[in-house]
């Protein structure tokens, strides 16, 4: 049977790695940290872009328009949070307002379908609070929000589901030659063959393409800060409020989440540290007041929480997908905005690619649905009760401010690629994403993380493994 | 649906002293609901003493105090449900809740008394920049994982925010083995009470660093550093003081919010200086028959004044209870000014005949040599000379009922402070 290694476990290794399960083959992915979902897919805007961005006839433009269309089947496939909310670009000059049409006439060459160029007036009818000193907006009914890193979650648990095989905290040093193949070296000395090695590495993805290619790749980091709002806010908008691009970017956005925060951001600057995720007090400042830009009404006062992700900007300006100039090493690189969106639509190109230059074939028994763990918050009183009676982990409530119980946090902890940290429940089943941001549950849900696990309170992490939390009291 | 004359949410000190009040007026139709596994509240993990001295004339820890309180509820047979989390409160006083044994509850009360406390302000709320490792705790959740779980949160430590929970950890951590390398407050003044400065702070060398705030948090994965500067007058950092400290773990102490999430469900009118209810001197909030008192209605410094004022709601709510007739809302506002910053009740019954009445008050800066001036129409009803006031220490005045009715017939009843 051909041996498949998939590089990085973030939304688009995640999501190959499910394409390709579906054929006969035995598909490995190698993630470096101790969870899936965890370099740029958990921190990023979570939009799922129209498609007027991205310059017509690049494969940032194809994948974003492919992308787009799957998202409702998909998003009930695999049960993760979707919605098609719809945004607007805001044009505060008159003067830019040839440039929003240009934005308006790329759309069209993508084939973006129900957008409109809207008066001020008409922008206020739909969303109240964004500035009265607006010249006009572009409104493309067809964007949307996702939940990034559940998306990543969902793909990743029906791939394993399927057979694949996820080994985590493995970090890739080296890739040789290895008979038709190669073998994938890792930094603990395991090593890995594959008949095809696919580099999904996000911002290292230049490193791992480099040690094999000829053809080098340079992708820069990119910096993108945050401010995450309090759900009290959620009347501000329930559409996402772009402003116009520049070259580094959609610039700074303010949109609902899934979940029904708003989240403002990203700053957009090039850093030299690729693990650079510290937030500034400059990129928040710009966060804000760029924001409020937008919509005024947005107070500070009401922040939660603020982050930062690393963009994996490619000097080839898109995405880089392909086998490389070396037989059975495959890149699926540079995947920046529209990553997210074009994701879906990668990897089943990705998948029927290879499966076309390895000759497989598709196997028996996919399973393609996967259902995602209950969210007690939002259940009807009926299912609430049902879930109690099967389990009465359900009826106790860890996280008061977004309202998680035992249950879920259990469930979070023993499904396919489990939890194993604080901020993977967190990621899971919202348990610490709330306004008082795990003041309350932390010590709970570490008590339950070393139960369910079979190990002591105090190895307990809260992302990266052997950093601790809290020390053994010496006596 | 379970009919319930009453239903008090929170078994903390709060909770406690309302069902033992509501008790004691003649009420037995009651139950408690108590999201932690066991009753007390905050006061559990307060090991340290200086709690009982208003209500107990002695010093108690808070287990001893929760404890007197566990006691006088046991006593009276008091219904309480623990490890269930109320869900919602409805306009109509029903109240959903849940555990595991009866699964979802749902109460139809007669009142509710809201007596569900307060919660810290995270790191995210004064966005503070840096690296968010591990290491970075709020100082009650500090407190709790030493107190109640007995882990270390860390060893060397800088503490954000001088309220009283971060004085009284930095004296914990002390005692632990941690070296507390610095309290950084933003504020000019600390916004704890001066017994913590002294016994806390001052007793151990500790660094209290006023007009401070961290700029920087440094640490990959673990904390390993902040960076800290003073601030100007508009509290903005200045950059050319800023130094590093190293240290491996940030308790932030930066202010308690009351959590009126259910309040909201019910739609209580809130108000937006303090965070709590706006009641009236029944504690008495807009929507009728609900009550809240505590911490969640304002926060305390003491937990003598919580159970004072959970007592008088406990025995309003039974005088609601056993009224025929809809309260009348004809009220007297009772306004603040002149460097008050609140004060609680905002309202006071221009009808009800009242032997005593309490206002808390907090100011917004320090005041020095200053005369604390309650106000009925343009006469001065009550007037107290202050050497010191501060924003960490709330300030009460007991009007007796010459004044109050004094206040109930100007109509006018306001509170201030008057300088020399």
């Amino acid at each position: 049977m051909k041996k498949i290694i998939v590089i990085g476990g973030g939304v688009t290794g995640c999501s190959i790695a499910r394409e390709l399960v579906r054929y006969d083959t035995e598909v490995t992915v190698l993630e470096r940290f101790n969870d899936v979902s965890s370099g740029t897919t958990k921190a990023n805007s979570g939009i799922v872009h129209a498609g007027f961005d991205a310059k017509p006839g690049t494969l940032k433009a194809k994948f974003n328009m492919l992308g787009n269309a799957m998202f409702e089947k998909l998003s009930k496939e695999l049960d993760f949070p979707f919605k098609r909310n719809g945004a607007f670009v805001l044009c505060f000059d008159k003067e830019d307002l040839p440039r929003l049409r240009e934005l308006y006439d790329r759309g069209i060459k993508n084939g973006v379908e129900d957008m409109f160029l809207l008066t001020p007036e008409e922008v206020w009818d739909i969303e109240p609070n964004i500035t009265h000193d607006i010249a006009g907006a572009l409104y493309a009914k067809t964007s949307g929000i996702v939940s990034p890193y559940e998306m990543a979650i969902a793909y990743a648990e029906n791939a394993a589901v399927n057979g694949c095989n996820f080994e985590l905290e493995k970090k890739v040093v080296d890739i040789q030659k290895e008979g038709e193949g190669w073998k994938v070296i890792c930094e603990d000395g395991s090593s890995y063959y594959g008949d095809m090695v696919i580099n999904c590495a996000g911002v290292h993805a230049d490193e791992i393409n480099n040690l094999v290619c000829d053809k080098k790749l340079t992708i820069i980091p990119r910096k993108g800060e945050y401010m995450l709002y309090d759900k009290t806010c959620s009347f501000i908008t329930s559409t996402t409020i772009f402003q116009m691009p520049s070259k580094m970017g959609k610039g700074i956005l303010v949109a609902p989440t899934t979940h029904g925060n708003i989240i403002t951001g990203p700053t957009a600057k090039d850093v030299q540290d690729k693990e650079d995720l510290d937030t500034t007090f400059e990129g928040l400042n710009e966060v804000y007041d760029k924001a409020r830009k937008s919509v005024p009404s947005l107070n500070k006062k009401f922040v939660i929480t603020q982050f930062s992700g690393i963009r994996a900007h490619c000097t080839e300006d898109d995405f880089v997908i392909g086998e490389s100039d070396k037989k059975g090493f495959y890149n699926v690189a540079g995947i920046e905005s529209p990553g997210l969106t074009s994701a879906p639509a990668i990897a089943v190109y990705v998948a029927e690619d290879i499966a076309d230059k390895l000759d497989l074939k598709k196997k028996k028994g996919f399973v393609a649905k996967r259902k995602a763990i209950p969210h007690f918050a939002i259940l009807p009183d009926r299912e609430r009760e049902k879930l109690i009676k099967e389990n009465p982990l359900y009826g106790k409530v860890i996280c008061r401010c977004e309202v998680v119980t035992e249950g879920e946090i259990v469930d979070a902890i023993n499904r396919p690629i489990g939890a194993k940290t604080v901020d993977g429940v967190k990621r899971r089943t919202r348990a610490g994403m709330g306004r008082c941001q795990s003041g309350f549950c932390l010590e709970r849900v570490m008590e339950i993380l070393a139960r369910e696990l079979g190990v002591d309170f105090e190895t307990i992490a809260k992302n990266e493994s052997g950093k601790y939390i809290v020390y053994r009291k010496e006596k | 649906m379970i009919n319930k004359n009453l239903v008090i949410i929170g078994g903390g000190p709060a909770g406690l002293a309302a069902a033992k009040s509501a008790y004691d007026s003649g009420e037995r139709d009651i139950v408690i609901l108590e999201r932690e596994s066991v009753l007390g509240g905050v006061l559990n993990q307060c090991i340290h003493n200086g709690f009982g001295l208003h209500t107990f004339k002695e010093e108690l820890t808070g287990p001893e105090y929760a404890s007197r309180y566990i006691q006088e509820v046991q006593k009276r047979g008091i219904e309480y449900k623990l490890d269930t989390t109320v869900l919602n409160v409805s306009d109509k006083k029903i109240v959903t809740a849940v555990n595991e044994k009866d699964g979802l509850l749902k109460y139809k009360a007669k009142a509710v008394i809201l007596a569900c406390g307060c919660r810290e302000r995270p790191r995210g709320g004064i966005n503070v920049a840096g690296s968010r490792c591990a290491g970075i705790f709020s100082a009650g959740t500090a407190q709790k994982l030493i107190n109640i779980d007995g882990y270390m949160p860390g060893k060397e430590v800088v503490i954000l925010g001088s309220g009283d929970i971060g004085l009284i950890m930095a004296r914990r951590m002390t005692f632990e083995g941690a070296k507390v390398k610095a309290v950084v407050e933003l504020m000019p003044y600390s916004s704890g009470l001066n017994r913590n400065i002294v016994q806390c702070i001052k007793d151990f060398n500790i660094p209290l660093l006023f007009s401070h705030t961290i700029v920087d948090i440094k640490g990959e994965g673990r904390v390993s550093s902040v960076v800290i500067a003073k601030v100007d007058e508009n509290l903005q950092p200045i950059m050319s003081t800023a130094q590093e400290i190293k240290c491996d773990t940030i308790l932030l102490s930066i202010g308690l919010l009351p959590e009126n999430e259910l309040a909201k469900s019910a739609s209580v009118q809130l108000s937006p200086v303090t965070g709590g209810a706006i009641v009236d001197e029944n504690m008495m909030t807009s929507v009728d028959g609900i009550f809240e008192c505590g911490n969640v209605l304002h926060v305390h410094d003491l937990v003598d004044f919580v159970s004072m004022e959970s007592e008088d709601a406990g025995r309003s709510a039974v005088e609601y209870i056993n009224r025929k007739s809809k309260p009348k809302r004809d009220y007297v506002e009772i306004k603040c000014s002149g460097g008050v910053r609140y004060v609680v009740p905002q309202y006071l019954s221009k009808s009800d005949k009242l032997d005593k009445l309490q206002l808390k008050m907090r100011v917004n800066n320090v005041y020095k040599d200053t005369r604390l001036v309650v106000l009925a129409g343009d006469e001065e009803i009550y007037s107290k000379k202050k050497q010191i006031v501060t924003p960490g220490e709330m300030e009460s005045v007991i009007l007796n009922k010459e004044m109050i009715e004094k206040a109930q017939k100007s109509d006018k009843l306001e509170v201030m402070l008057k300088g020399e």
